[in-house]
Parts: structure tokens; C-alpha cells; sequence
């Protein structure tokens, strides 16, 4: 094309690594990465976007996966004028081996644009930008490397866990055993769109929550334990000799008093019938402090961004579950759940926003839980109630 | 035709070794500096993991770069993070070093541990969305520039996560960011009935508004909609059900910010975020107005709060009224929420700060 792009080569500049010059690199051997540029430029001129609203396309055998996506400028940018997306389902904990990486490199030098995300929102690897005639070929590469695709519109997304046992001391499960189990399992459900909308899982090893469960899964799995919580006095010792201060930025910030500072023994003590399991104390004492040994997770309901009715996040559905492999307990309670959605959810609707609308009581009867108190921060005020 | 159906390659067959040898045995960690992180197993095996900062779109050069890196130091092994940084793992502590020169050869930055800003999750923008209200790439690329000293330091008082949304389906957990950007349309969709009539259904699109805003068109010989524009708040909801109602203008679209939300349940409990300014221009390819607001309120942040507090903490402790003080940023009236759950957020007791 040839065409300049004083706005985007603005976007070299700067200590914080550039995508422009990704895109730069991409466009010196794909044409494609070169119209993406001066589509990039075009929108920094007239501050819309160019691309038109989805278009069906897919592999064969899936309902998902690709995402259509055709410019709406094809006579200035012939070489993006069908640029789609696949979202590629990533091992695991976003563990790689080089070896694996390149033959994504390779495939996606053949058949797309060479440009990707490492990742997606969701999780997926992102191979961004390819044409329709690749997409069947390109999926076959995939296959061919060990990869398949995630999930994408009403279905099942990519289930997405934290690095877990893989790096961290402090998970409750085994959240990647767990992650690909699932993932196996319902492999129909990722790549067969067939729900009211949406339904996303993801499992968090420890109440910190680094896969942001609680604020973005429909399905929330959050690692704890029943115990308490283990304090490796000696360990503590070590803090103090450091001049670390336990009783001001541990015991006093400790949300509900479960953490007592015995100034004589120099010892650190928990009442784990008050603890909540925060994590604070464990958070900034690590080498002294680790969750208990009885563990298992907490399944939480519900949790989506705002659209349609505002953003929800998870609340308890099962306050304590053991997690082993094959995991039946866990399966069974979310196909139950998505029986139930599918039979009264109305298209768009997220299953959150589902149980708002026919209301907890009916939702607990359906899927066989007893209501208990730690489902709910406080009982409702008011007095209109259905019996 | 393929194979269909095989799932993900096994997380097993792509961890390093002091990995596997260790798995679900890890003792503790410590952050040896910005970006380092020191593991040690109950078995006493050490590992290392440097983390470096990646632009997020990335060519395929650029995977097989840092490929190379995890070659030679990591035994050809890497991992990413959910805010897209890379990971290098090594149980040897001399190729700490040596994998930071390596990734700083690159322009890698090496941090995004503690009490820091790390990379900023977001979305594709006006690069790759259709329903993008803004760009989110440049705005990041711009936005961590200027905090770039937040990433490779450890100094600020807690975690702070900044992430971006190119509009307010908000992909990514914008939501509950301590410090969330977000693309919003102010103008209402404008409806082409032609094309409307010819791939959409009215009742679906009708049904699709959560306010009630779309109605039958009153004549009767148009096939097609109105949107009643006192009730339409510009969620988009009708765009993606039906192309025919395109709300991309360029005048009108621009950026909201949120502040004070949190996923981790350490200390108080997740938060979401919330609305502190409603609209800021699109002003590419640098958005000058967001990145000073941003900045101003990472300072005023970084002065004030205590050690640990993550922005919302601080805030609910100080209170929004000393929040707006501080900043020095106006209150709008589109801050007072009139939404579903609107009088839960005001205010019910005689408690406040001048």
C-alpha cells in the first residue's frame, strides 16, 4: 500500500514494548498485517471502528471457535477484507515448551497473519486476522500440532484455572488436573454452541483469586480449607528478627480478629473458628504461614460483566466441596445447572442473571442444595414472601 | 477432514522439569527484586521465574524470540499469565541475570511483581472489534509509558490492576479493577430499517433492549424500529443481536473510568469498581486526557494510602467525598447511580467527611 501512518509510528516510541512495531514486523511478510496498519491509522483519523458486525464462519464439524470479522473499508485494504479470528484453547496454566510455540508460529505463518494475542481475555491463545479459505486448512494444521479450538458465542468457554500446584504453595486444589479434566470432558459443550448464552468456568487455587473466578465465571471454583490455617512459629521468629512489624500489618489488619500477637512469647496465634480465610496473613508472611490440610473448594454462582442487567459477581452456592478426580460431584451439579438454564433462560440471558429473574429458592430446588446461611451476607428485609 | 474434538495438549507434557519433580509440593516464595521470583519446594529445590512485560499483540517473530530465550536458559520451557506477561522459569539462579539482559535486548521490561502495576488487561479495540467505542492497544501502549517506573519498581502501597474495556461489554474483569477504562457510546444507535427488515427480527431486536427504548416503527408500511432516545443508555445490547443498529459514531463515542474495584478476597471482600469520571474524548493515538487522569489518581494513591490497601480500600476507609478532593476530580452527575440497584449505592446516614 504503501501508505503513511504518522499516528500509529507514533506509537513506537516510548519505554513500554510497542504493538506497532509487532504489526511492523508481521506486515513485512504478510500483506494482510500491512492493510491492518493503515486500518489502524484510518481509525485514529475518523475515531470509529472499520470492522462490520461478525459473519458466520467455521470449520467443519464445530459451531464455534472463529470469530467472522470483515472490514467495512475492503476497496482501501483489499488484504483484510475477511480477517477472522481463532481462538485456540491453551494448555493448562499457560504452560508452554518451545517446540510447541513454534509449530503455532509455524502454522500461523502459513495460513494467517501472523499477528496474535498471548492471550485472550478468556484465555484462548488469539490467532488474529485470517481469511475463510485458510480457515479449514489452518484448524487442520492445528489439529495436526496437538492444538484445538476454544470455545466461543453460546457455549461453554474455554475453562480457565490458576498456575496452582504447577507454582504455588498456597492452592487448596489441584486446579490444572482439574482445568483439562473438565475441559476434556466437555469438549462438546465448548465447540457446540447450543445455551441461552454464554457459560464460563474458571478455578482459582486460593481465595486471591488470580483468575479473576469470582468476578467473571459463571461458574465459580475457588480453592480453601476447613482447618486452620498453619503458623510455623520459628518462621514467625525470622519476621520479627527482621523488624517486620506482625502485630501492625498482620494481627491489626486481620478483617476479623482471628490473629492474636503474644507480645511476651513473641508467638502468633489464630482462632480458626473466626477466620474467613482472606489470605492477607498467609499474603505477607510467606514462609511462616500456609492454608490448613483439610482442603477442597468453594462453588460460587452467577458472576458475569454488566451485560445485560449490570455486573454480578459470584455468590456461595456450595460453602465446602472435596475435589478429587474424576471430579462426578462437580460435573453432575453443572450439568444440572444447565439443564435448568437452558429450560427457562432467555436468549442473551447469563445464568446469574437467570436466577435473579426466577429467584434462588427455585433455582437451589432445581439443582438439590439446601439453602444455608453462609449462601447469603444478611436475610432479606422485606416481607413479601412466596410460600 | 480432521480429527475433531482432542482438546488442549496436556499441561503435563509442557512443564519444565523442577516443575513436574515438584508439583503440588511448594514450601514458599519470595520476591528477590521487581520481576524475580524465588520458589522453594519442601524438597529444597529452588526455582526461578523472571517476568517480563509483553505488548500483548504480538507477532509470530516475537514468539519465536522469546522462544529462543527459554532455549538457552530455561531448558525450552516458558509460561504466560493471565495479564499476558512471559514467564521464564529456571531452577539455576545464574540465568536470572542473563535472562533479564536477554528480554531487556528485546525491549522487555522485567516486573509486574507485588505491590506494582502489571501489565493492563484489555480488549481489541478498533483494531480487531466491531463494536469497539474506543481503541485499547494504543491507550495501553500510552498508559504504560508513563507508569512504565510502576511496573519495574516494587513501590507502591498494594497491588495495583489497571484494565481497559473497548466498550461496556467489558471482556476482561473491568468490573473489578482498581483502575478500569472503559469505552462508552453517548450517541443512541442509528437504526437502518432497510437493512433491518432484511437480516433482523423486530421482535428479537425489540426484546434485546434492556430499558424498553426499541419500539415498532408507527407507520405501519415501514418494516423496522424507533429508539425512544430518553430511554436508551447505549448499552449495545441491540447492536450485537442486529447489525442494522450501529452505535460507532465518531463525535460521540469516548472513554468512562472506574475506579476501586478488587477480584481478591484478601482483607475486605471482591469490590466492584465504580463510575468517578463518565466521559473523556477519544483523542488518538496517545489519549492525553486519560493518561493524565490515570496518572493523577495513581499518585494521589500512592501518597495516601496505607500499606497493603489496594485503591478500593482506600477509598471506602477515606470515603468518596475525600477521594474527590483529593483528585481533584469534578462529580458528575452521571456518577449518582439510577440503575437497577441505584439506592444501594446512596447514601443512608448522616456519616460523612466535608
Amino acid at each position: 500500500m504503501g501508505k503513511e501512518t504518522p499516528k500509529a509510528d507514533e506509537l513506537e516510541k516510548g519505554p513500554w514494548p510497542s504493538y506497532v512495531k509487532e504489526i511492523k514486523r508481521a506486515a513485512k511478510k504478510n500483506a494482510a498485517a500491512k492493510d491492518l496498519l493503515g486500518v489502524q491509522e484510518l481509525s485514529f483519523n475518523d475515531k470509529v471502528t472499520h470492522w462490520k458486525h461478525g459473519g458466520i464462519v467455521g470449520v467443519k464439524g464445530y459451531g464455534g471457535g472463529v470469530i467472522g470479522r470483515y472490514s467495512d473499508v475492503p476497496d482501501q485494504f483489499p488484504n483484510v477484507e475477511s480477517f477472522h479470528t481463532l481462538r485456540v484453547n491453551h494448555p493448562a496454566g499457560w504452560f508452554y515448551t518451545t517446540q510447541q510455540l513454534r509449530k503455532i508460529c509455524d502454522v500461523w505463518e502459513k495460513h494467517g497473519s501472523g499477528l496474535t494475542n498471548m492471550h485472550g481475555s478468556t484465555g484462548d491463545i488469539i490467532l488474529l486476522g485470517t481469511t475463510t479459505q485458510h480457515l479449514q486448512p489452518c484448524f487442520d494444521d492445528l489439529i495436526e500440532a496437538g492444538f484445538d479450538l476454544g470455545g466461543s458465542g453460546s457455549a461453554l468457554r474455554t475453562p480457565t484455572a490458576c498456575v496452582g500446584p504447577a507454582r504455588c504453595e498456597w492452592t487448596n486444589i489441584n486446579t490444572l488436573d482439574m482445568v483439562h479434566n473438565l475441559t476434556m470432558e466437555f469438549q462438546d459443550e465448548i465447540h457446540r454452541p447450543r445455551w441461552p448464552y454464554k457459560f464460563k468456568v474458571k478455578i482459582s487455587g486460593c481465595p486471591n483469586d488470580c483468575v479473576a473466578a469470582i468476578a467473571r465465571a459463571d461458574f465459580t471454583i475457588i480453592g480453601t480449607w476447613r482447618d486452620s490455617l498453619k503458623i510455623d512459629q520459628k518462621a514467625v521468629q525470622e519476621y520479627v528478627k527482621k523488624r517486620f512489624d506482625v502485630k501492625g500489618l498482620i494481627v491489626d489488619r486481620c478483617p476479623t480478629h482471628a490473629l492474636e500477637w503474644d507480645k511476651k512469647a513473641k508467638e502468633l496465634r489464630v482462632n480458626p473458628a473466626e477466620c474467613v480465610r482472606c489470605m492477607h496473613c498467609i499474603n505477607k508472611m510467606t514462609k511462616a504461614i500456609r492454608p490448613g490440610d483439610d482442603k477442597g473448594a468453594t462453588i460460587l454462582i452467577g458472576g458475569k460483566a454488566p451485560i445485560v442487567k449490570g455486573a454480578m459477581l459470584s455468590s456461595v452456592l456450595v460453602p465446602f466441596m472435596k475435589l478429587e478426580p474424576p471430579y462426578t460431584e462437580v460435573k453432575d451439579l453443572m450439568r444440572k445447572i444447565w439443564d435448568w438454564w437452558d429450560e427457562h433462560g432467555k436468549p442473551r440471558e447469563r445464568v446469574g442473571e437467570l436466577i435473579e429473574r426466577q429467584g434462588m429458592k427455585n433455582f437451589l430446588k432445581a439443582v438439590g442444595l439446601k439453602p444455608v446461611p453462609q449462601m447469603v451476607k444478611a436475610p432479606r428485609t422485606n416481607p413479601y414472601v412466596f410460600f | 477432514m480432521s480429527r475433531t474434538d482432542i482438546g488442549p495438549p496436556d499441561y503435563n507434557e509442557m512443564m519444565p522439569e523442577v516443575i513436574k519433580k515438584n508439583y503440588g509440593h511448594w514450601q514458599y516464595h519470595e520476591l528477590l527484586k521487581p520481576g524475580v521470583i524465588r520458589h522453594v519446594a519442601e524438597s529444597g529445590d529452588e526455582l526461578f521465574t523472571v517476568r517480563v512485560g509483553s505488548p500483548r499483540l504480538v507477532s509470530i517473530d516475537f514468539i519465536r524470540d522469546i522462544c529462543d530465550i527459554a532455549d538457552k536458559y530455561c531448558e525450552g520451557h516458558l509460561r504466560f499469565t493471565s495479564r499476558y506477561n512471559i514467564e521464564f522459569l529456571t531452577p539455576k539462579k545464574d540465568n536470572v541475570r542473563p535472562i533479564i539482559k536477554a528480554a531487556k535486548k528485546l525491549g522487555l521490561p522485567t516486573g509486574g511483581t507485588g505491590d506494582a502495576i502489571s501489565n493492563i488487561v484489555h480488549t481489541q479495540g478498533w483494531l480487531h472489534c466491531h463494536s469497539a467505542a474506543t481503541d485499547s492497544s494504543p491507550i495501553v501502549k500510552a498508559l504504560m509509558d508513563e507508569l512504565y517506573g510502576y511496573f519495574t519498581s516494587m513501590k507502591l502501597p498494594g497491588k495495583l490492576r489497571v484494565s481497559l474495556a473497548c466498550c461496556i461489554n467489558m471482556c476482561g474483569a473491568v468490573h473489578c479493577s482498581d483502575l478500569a477504562i472503559v469505552g462508552v457510546h453517548t450517541k443512541v444507535p442509528k437504526v437502518d430499517n432497510e437493512k433491518l427488515a432484511a437480516v433482523c427480527e423486530i421482535p428479537t431486536v425489540m426484546a434485546s433492549c434492556p430499558t424498553g427504548a426499541i419500539r415498532r416503527h408507527p407507520d405501519k408500511d415501514v418494516k423496522g424500529v424507533v429508539v425512544r432516545e430518553d430511554l436508551c443508555m447505549y448499552c449495545g445490547n441491540c447492536y450485537t443481536v442486529c447489525p442494522a443498529m450501529r452505535l460507532a459514531d465518531g463525535e460521540g463515542d469516548g472513554i468512562a473510568i472506574y475506579a476501586g474495584g478488587k477480584v481478591s478476597n484478601a482483607r475486605k471482600p471482591p469490590m466492584f469498581s465504580r463510575l468517578i469520571v463518565p466521559y473523556l474524548p477519544n483523542n488518538p493515538p496517545r489519549w492525553p486526557e486519560v493518561v493524565d487522569t490515570i496518572k493523577k489518581i495513581v499518585e494521589v494513591y500512592a501518597a495516601h494510602a496505607l500499606k497493603y490497601e489496594r485503591v478500593g480500600e482506600w477509598i471506602e476507609r477515606i470515603g468518596w467525598e475525600t477521594f474527590f478532593r483529593l483528585t481533584g476530580i469534578p462529580f458528575a452527575e452521571q456518577l449518582i447511580d439510577d440503575f437497577t440497584h441505584a439506592r444501594e449505592t446512596w447514601r443512608t446516614t448522616t456519616q460523612f467527611k466535608w
